[in-house]
């Protein structure tokens, strides 16, 4: 790991996937940064844009998407990369956990093999030695029994192993950044809150900088520094997570907040529906593309579209209307 | 009884035969699903089941609604026990007990538009109706779940999940069922359209004055919807009773542990409260404890709790708990 404390930097990405019905604006203008030893919370609605954003970062786009901007990993232009360096890169020093757990694992193999495999293959290491790193990273994980589950099948797993052992892969190589996108959507209540905590005690204990995808913005508030919302392919806003949630400024996500039950809030106030669905990214409107599911909609926001502002203390959001509620 | 409950479940036990190893003689294992599982449901309630992944929830859910024959147990239909019924005679009351899956996209069939699948539970069930008569009731569901009108004719990889979700709603609803149960209706669904779908369930409840039999592991939608909440562990209940209660104050150790669960996710990381729970996984269904199922992750757990089963019991307010030590932990 460097001594720089920047793990990574976008700089204005876009993706347009040339599609038969035309231009489709997956993502745009995106700008952010990431350190290490952080946990940046990127939440939005399926279709925000969240997961393209970071199979743009991580090069893995069909050849129908054109990404343009950006993406500086130690000073290097990761879309500028040879492909060849690019792997070397990825997987090993930026790693990606996959949401469903089951389709990411190969049935036909066990979790050892699998799990070995990455080590001989990235780091070229014998079998011996990478077996222990193996089970070191297991045991990072939680997963009991370790020498057992090796020998296991992914289907002869739970849900909630096999999203530990995809975290467990995904650390093998002492990854600098590790993105994770929505890894406990699928889970139950308890092992929600253990695959979370595992998350920061990788971040705590290798400083590692952590992207985190979801959908409920909420979650975000215990666990990570940073926030970044966003909506049809634009960030709405961000912060650091105090600013945030002492003052969500831009109406989506407010709604997002409320959208969600809670148990810390009173049954009599839970719950405010957010009406209609995300834009169909083919036909943006030309201004705001929230503005016809915001409350606060005034004349402009359908003719101009909001810039991110400068914001106080780096919280930044794009509203013509927005600000502390 | 004079006023029968519309649900009431006594006793149920439901077994699954499971392949555990061997490739030329395999070997089987019993699994008790649900253990002696009891529960009633009056006209308009909603009540949730709530707990981890193979803990019983959705073989409940198919007990219930005769789908899975339990061993031994009554599930009574308006005070009619239908567990000893054979599918011919069952079919004229299914009428009034309908299931939602978890998965819209799936549990719909491709080749039916959104009106043709509302219209199918019609047929099935009310061939007296004319064709006219039909349209329009399936015209004036499809409003009632909030769709466009023109969502009529599209199939349902032409909907989104959250709209798929409502045409399921709306060939259930349409029956006007008294018993609606919900095997996770919500999961698979972002969170805005969650949002839009609980409070369509609500509004719908309402409005039609089902009663709702609520799948879920998410507590907080649970409390969301549900007045009265029932918590499965292993294919037994460990605790039921009022929603203020069981969220509120609860008195088993795992439903503690799993509002604890809850809130480790909405706040974070709790400074000097380490999870006594963090490392355990629910113990296999195959070979549960002895005693107590819980004992093997209850941090207050003592020799009796290995040795010897807690009784359900009621504390006197409709709370019922299944803990040797439930005075002494309130």
């Amino acid at each position: 790991m460097t001594e720089n404390s920047r793990a990574l930097e976008v700089e204005d990405l876009s993706v347009v996937f040339d599609t038969p019905e035309g231009s489709l604006d997956a993502v745009s203008q995106v700008s952010f940064s990431l350190d290490y030893g952080d946990c940046l919370g990127v939440a939005g609605e399926s279709g925000s844009g969240k997961t393209q954003l970071f199979m743009a970062i991580l090069g893995a786009m069909p050849d129908n998407a054109q990404v343009t901007g950006r993406v500086l990993f130690e000073g290097r232009d990761l879309l500028d990369m040879p492909p060849a360096e690019l792997n070397r890169i990825r997987g090993a020093r930026i790693a990606y956990v996959m949401q469903d757990a089951l389709s990411a694992l190969t049935p036909h193999k066990t979790i050892g093999d699998q799990l070995t495999e990455v080590l001989t293959v990235h780091e070229k290491l014998p079998a011996p030695r990478a077996q222990q790193r193996v089970l070191d990273a297991l045991d990072l994980v939680r997963i009991p029994d370790r020498r057992q589950r090796m020998k296991m099948y992914p289907h002869e797993l739970s849900g909630g192993m096999r999203q530990r052992v995809l975290i467990g892969l995904s650390i093998l190589c002492d990854p600098d950044i590790l993105i994770a996108d929505e890894p406990t959507t699928a889970l139950d209540a308890t092992i929600q809150a253990q695959v979370m905590e595992i998350f920061d005690d990788l971040r705590r204990n290798t400083k590692a900088a952590i992207v985190l995808i979801t959908h409920d913005l909420g979650v975000l508030q215990g666990w990570a520094q940073q926030v970044m919302v966003m909506y049809a392919g634009r960030i709405v806003e961000t912060a650091r997570v105090e600013e945030f949630f002492a003052a969500p400024s831009h109406p989506y996500s407010r709604g997002l907040l409320k959208a969600v039950p809670r148990l810390d809030r009173p049954v009599s106030q839970d719950l405010q529906v957010l009406p209609g669905v995300p834009p169909d990214p083919l036909r943006l409107p030309e201004g705001c593309a929230f503005a016809p599911r915001c409350t606060m909609r005034q004349e402009v926001c359908e003719r101009m579209l909001p810039m991110l502002g400068p914001g106080e203390r780096n919280h930044r959001f794009a509203c013509h209307f927005g600000g502390p509620e | 009884m004079s006023d029968p409950a519309l649900l009431s479940v006594r006793k149920l036990h439901v077994r699954y035969r499971v392949r555990t190893g061997g490739i030329l003689r395999p070997r089987y294992a019993e699994l008790r699903a649900l253990d002696g599982v009891s529960l009633d449901l009056g006209p308009g309630e909603a009540l949730g089941v709530v707990g981890e992944s193979g803990c019983g929830k959705t073989t409940l859910a198919r007990a219930v609604l005769m789908l899975e024959r339990p061993v031994s147990g009554q599930v009574r239909w308006l005070g009619k026990n239908v567990a000893d019924l054979d599918e011919e005679s069952l079919r004229p009351l299914r009428r009034d007990f309908q299931l939602i899956f978890q998965d819209p996209l799936s549990s719909l069939n491709p080749r039916m538009t959104a009106a043709e699948a509302i219209c199918e539970a019609l047929r099935a069930f009310c061939p007296e109706m004319s064709a006219q008569e039909m349209d329009a009731a399936v015209m004036e569901m499809i409003r009632q779940v909030g769709l466009p009108p023109e969502s009529a004719g599209r199939y349902p990889h032409e909907l989104s999940g959250g709209q798929c979700q409502r045409v399921s709603i709306a060939r259930q609803v349409i029956l006007h069922p008294r018993l609606l149960v919900l095997d996770e209706p919500v999961s698979a669904l972002d969170v805005s359209v969650q949002a839009q779908i609980l409070s369509l369930l609500k509004r719908l409840q309402a409005e039609f004055g089902m009663s709702y039999l609520f799948i879920s592991h998410d507590l907080s939608v649970v409390r969301y919807l549900c007045e009265k909440v029932l918590v499965l562990y292993l294919g037994k209940v460990v605790e039921t009773g009022p929603r203020e209660r069981i969220l509120g104050a609860p008195l088993h150790p795992y439903t503690r542990a799993l509002l604890g669960s809850v809130r480790a996710t909405e706040r974070g990381r709790q400074t000097g409260s380490p999870d006594p729970y963090a490392s355990t996984e629910l113990p296999s269904p195959l070979n549960p404890p002895g005693g107590c199922r819980f004992n093997t992750r209850c941090p207050f757990a003592t020799e009796r709790c290995r040795a010897e089963e807690p009784p359900l019991l009621d504390t006197g307010t409709g709370h019922r708990v299944a803990c040797h030590y439930r005075d002494e932990l309130r």
